[in-house]
């Protein structure tokens, strides 16, 4: 099966960026296709390079970014959602004058209409939020 | 795009407070652009959204609540309100927006977009989707 993945809620925060983690390595492990997982809300936050969490606590940028590279998994960040919370990538920061980007490696910034899209070709789509 | 999918927004949140409402209804304006089969929910404190005369200026933010007449030229044309919702809160559908659209199916005529329904109803308008999002 084609499972699309929403994560609405913010990492550390809030479990849903955990719980979906968890949840796409099982569907994974269980021969189903992850296509995509869609970022929105403050789930955008997952994307920043520049979270450092105490040694001894997860990562969670880096597990995604990790599964999304063994799995070939699109990671895409709503570019509304994360431009009004300080998310920018390369491009958009030059674009919006800004001195620096922080958006990790195996995600990209991307619209609204991904989330259509996926929503369209996959067979289920689970949100993870509140 | 070859297959038309049934796809339901559910609001459930105040507009204001929390960011899930306006970021709700920006998913809807640009998906109306895919041509799938749109609906809209709203219930628990959701029903807040649609009702009329709200005015943000104390609290600086954007009062966005304008942009749900305007859902009818995206052809979002299917608003279900859950009536136990609205009653819980003191609240009738005149409390609410009017939000039409023109029906192309019958002369253009304007028809109202808002349909209030029971809780089973509610149900069973989800139970009949291929795609739920849920703010």
């Amino acid at each position: 099966m084609k499972i699309g993945v929403v994560v609405s809620e913010g990492p550390y925060t809030h479990q849903a960026a955990d719980t979906a983690y968890q949840f796409v390595k099982a569907a994974l492990d269980k021969g189903h296709e992850v296509p995509r997982v869609f970022f929105y809300h403050d789930g955008v936050n997952v994307s920043t390079r520049l979270s450092v969490p105490p040694q001894d606590e997860r990562h969670i940028q880096k597990q995604w970014t990790a599964l999304a590279q063994e799995h070939e998994i699109d990671l895409v960040v709503c570019i509304a959602a994360a431009q009004r919370r300080g998310l920018l990538d390369e491009n958009e920061a030059k674009r919006q004058g800004k001195d620096a980007n922080n958006i990790a490696e195996g995600f990209r910034i991307s619209g609204l209409g991904q989330l259509i899209e996926m929503g369209i070709q996959t067979d289920r789509l689970v949100t993870f939020g509140d | 795009m070859s297959d038309i999918k049934k796809f339901l927004y559910v609001n459930r949140k105040p507009p204001y407070g929390t960011i899930y409402a306006l970021e709700s209804l920006e998913v809807v304006l640009i998906g109306a652009a895919f041509e799938q089969d749109v609906s809209l929910a709203f219930l628990d404190d959701g029903v807040f959204q649609l009702t009329r005369g709200q005015n943000t200026d104390a609290i600086g933010v954007k009062n966005f609540s304008p942009t749900f007449r305007a859902l009818g030229d995206y052809e979002v044309t299917k608003l279900y309100v859950e009536r136990e919702s609205l009653e819980e809160r003191g609240l009738t559908e005149g409390d609410l927006q009017e939000i039409t659209y023109e029906d192309e199916d019958d002369d253009w005529e304007e028809k109202p977009s808002i349909r209030v329904v029971s809780r089973a109803e509610m149900a069973g308008i989800m139970a009949d989707q291929d795609v739920v999002l849920s703010f």
